[in-house]
């Protein structure tokens, strides 16, 4: 059917009507084209992605839950300057633990995703496996509770799909999901008293 | 302020070993050439689909590049980003300064509209993943009443309007939060939208496609499209015997019959309906404008600033016992309500220009395809109506000159149209 755009049409209008219709073509390519131009690269402005501002958070738990990823984009992160090394550290142990025994049963992380490792008298290191970690929040919840709060959900953006709109953003409770420039695309406290990411 | 919401309640410790702090990880962004994929996919796809469709002309192959979109851009992008909802983003980046559109949303926005102004609507044809869900679940298509369809074919404008006013706004991207099918490229979503996802499928059964003609908003900009566009798909490839086969090949009542016979007589009520409805056009935009500036306190409603300020008000004047998930992430957070009212005011006094707008824009839709209902065109022979076609190609195989021509043409390059493939 090679010669099939030659074949003459049954409905095929005078040329006056068919110049009008090349012109509207033209004019629609050049408003799209020139709109679309001006918004993407309007300001110096960044891509945008989301991010979980940990001042918000509330640890409802749906993040690990709502996210279009199973698992969630959201993991757990340790902001290991703002840590208190504590030996008793209530992100990683429940509250009331047994006879203050050191057994996996006493802890929080319903997927034993928290690493606990000695670094020397009495402190601890805690460290999340992003692998088992499913961004519930529990661990997070006890560490700001009772702790320093080291302990902060974020989006991970190796993960996250970066959706139209976030799925978890529309049933966050808290409105703790914002967008922020792709180029500091976490909200982390990684200085001692205010990091670039320690919100502006 | 900021991330120490938590007092420091364990000062860090001074290790004496010579412990060196890990630092916090911090993986980047999936890498912004692997987004280009995506643009670059949904490009080739296109491409191929208006080929198949204007050229090729066999539905085998729309077949084949259809199932390929579904799984790519459905089940492994996990249908995002989407063409669909793209214009939400457009919507919010014009209205908003502060956000800038990502290259890839632009790119999924505007190159099925592009592709449409020249081939017609070959997006949905075989690269939207909506349209494949609903095209691989067709088993018998119901003719839709032409009335049905002419009335309830208003209804993605008004979800379109609906839709960029939510966005624009900056409340809620609500065509990403009703689609229909999203819950199933992802396997994950809420019971809300199981239901609906499930209700359109199984309606999608009997009627052909019921997302795409009575509610994608995406589909009602590429409608307004593609009677532009400068290659059609043409059911015969030379002349029309009138067979009015290919009209029930389509299962979209995209192909519309010859009309010479009653056009003379309809033509003069025609016009004085069409006079009636110009007189009458500035009259009507301005009720709609009027209903549209008095419903903005039900429009506002959706909004979660909004919606979390009226609950805080009633919790604090005691009209509401407990508190909403919400209102008590609110109280944690420890700002003052009058500052949550404050700017529940101002997206409010936004909300009263937007459903104004929203209002006319309703008015405008329901006058102008009044007006088109009312304007007739001579038709000599079945007639693909661009606006609706999707390109499917179902009737390619239907038509017996069709059919001839390429038994005539025998030994050329032509693959399709074998007993197999025919139209359902």
């Amino acid at each position: 059917m090679s010669e099939d755009g030659k074949l003459k049409r049954p409905e095929q209008r005078i040329s006056r009507r068919q110049i009008l219709a090349e012109c509207l073509r033209g004019a629609g390519v050049l408003v799209m084209g020139g709109a679309l131009g001006s918004l993407v690269t309007r300001g110096h402005a960044d891509n945008t992605v989301w991010q979980i501002d940990p001042s918000k958070c509330v640890q409802c738990g749906k993040c690990a839950t709502d996210c279009v990823l199973n698992p969630s984009a959201v993991k757990c992160v340790h902001q290991y300057r703002v840590c208190g090394y504590c030996e008793l550290c209530f992100g990683y142990f429940v509250d009331q633990r047994a006879n203050d025994e050191e057994r996996a049963e006493n802890q929080r992380c319903p997927t034993n995703a928290i690493r606990r490792t000695f670094v020397e008298d009495p402190y601890f290191q805690y460290d999340i496996d992003e692998l088992k970690c499913i961004g519930c929040g529990i661990c997070v919840k006890g560490c700001k509770t009772f702790g320093n709060g080291s302990l902060v959900l974020q989006v991970r953006h190796d993960r996250c799909l970066n959706c139209n709109e976030c799925n978890i953003a529309q049933n966050c409770p808290a409105n703790a999901f914002v967008r922020v420039p792709a180029q500091t695309p976490y909200l982390l406290r990684t200085e001692q008293e205010e990091g670039p990411g320690a919100k502006q | 302020m900021g991330v120490a919401l938590a007092a420091e309640n364990f000062p860090p410790p001074e290790f004496t070993t010579g412990y060196q702090f890990p630092k916090a990880t911090e993986p980047g962004p999936r890498d912004a050439s692997l987004s280009l994929v995506d643009a670059a996919v949904l490009l080739t796809a296109l491409s191929l689909a208006a080929y198949f469709a204007l050229r090729r002309r066999s539905r085998r192959e729309l077949a084949i590049l259809s199932v390929f979109c579904l799984l790519y851009l459905g089940f492994y992008r996990h249908g995002c980003v989407c063409a669909v909802g793209s214009f939400q983003n457009v919507a919010l980046a014009v209205a908003d300064p502060g956000y800038v559109l990502p290259v890839v949303v632009g790119a999924f926005f505007v190159l099925p509209l592009l592709f449409a102004l020249f081939f017609g609507r070959v997006f949905c044809s075989a690269v939207c993943p909506l349209g494949q869900a609903q095209e691989v679940v067709l088993l018998r298509a119901v003719k839709v009443p032409r009335w049905v369809d002419q009335a309830l074919g208003v209804l993605p404008f008004l979800y379109l309007g609906v839709a960029v006013l939510y966005a624009a706004l900056g409340s809620a991207f609500v065509v990403c939060r009703y689609d229909p099918f999203v819950l199933f490229f992802r396997l994950g979503g809420n019971l809300e939208m199981l239901i609906f996802g499930v209700a359109v499928l199984l309606l999608a059964t009997v009627v052909g496609r019921p997302y795409c003609r009575f509610l994608c908003p995406y589909g009602a900009l590429l409608r307004l499209i593609a009677p532009f566009a400068r290659w059609r798909v043409r059911t015969t490839p030379t002349e029309c015997v009138n067979c009015h086969l290919c009209a029930d090949a389509c299962p979209y009542g995209a192909i519309q019959p010859p009309n010479v016979t009653d056009a003379r007589i309809g033509r003069l009520e025609g016009r004085s309906r069409l006079a009636w409805l110009v007189a009458a056009f500035p009259l009507i935009l301005a009720a709609g404008g009027f209903l549209g500036w008095q419903s903005a306190p039900v429009l506002a409603k959706l909004d979660p600033t909004i919606s979390l300020a009226n609950r805080v008000w009633l919790e604090e004047h005691g009209r509401v016992k407990g508190k909403t998930e919400a209102s008590e992430a609110f109280a944690t957070q420890g700002t003052p309500s009058a500052d949550l009212y404050r700017e529940a005011a101002k997206i409010r006094k936004r909300f009263d220009g937007g459903s104004l707008l929203l209002g006319v824009w309703v008015g405008l839709v329901i006058v102008l395809r009044m007006i088109s209902l009312s304007v007739r065109r001579r038709r000599e022979a079945y007639q693909v109506d661009p606006g609706a076609c999707v390109a499917c190609g179902r009737c390619f195989s239907a038509c017996p000159v069709g059919r001839s021509v390429i038994a005539e043409a025998e030994g050329a390059s032509i693959s399709a149209l074998t007993p197999g493939e025919e139209g359902r």
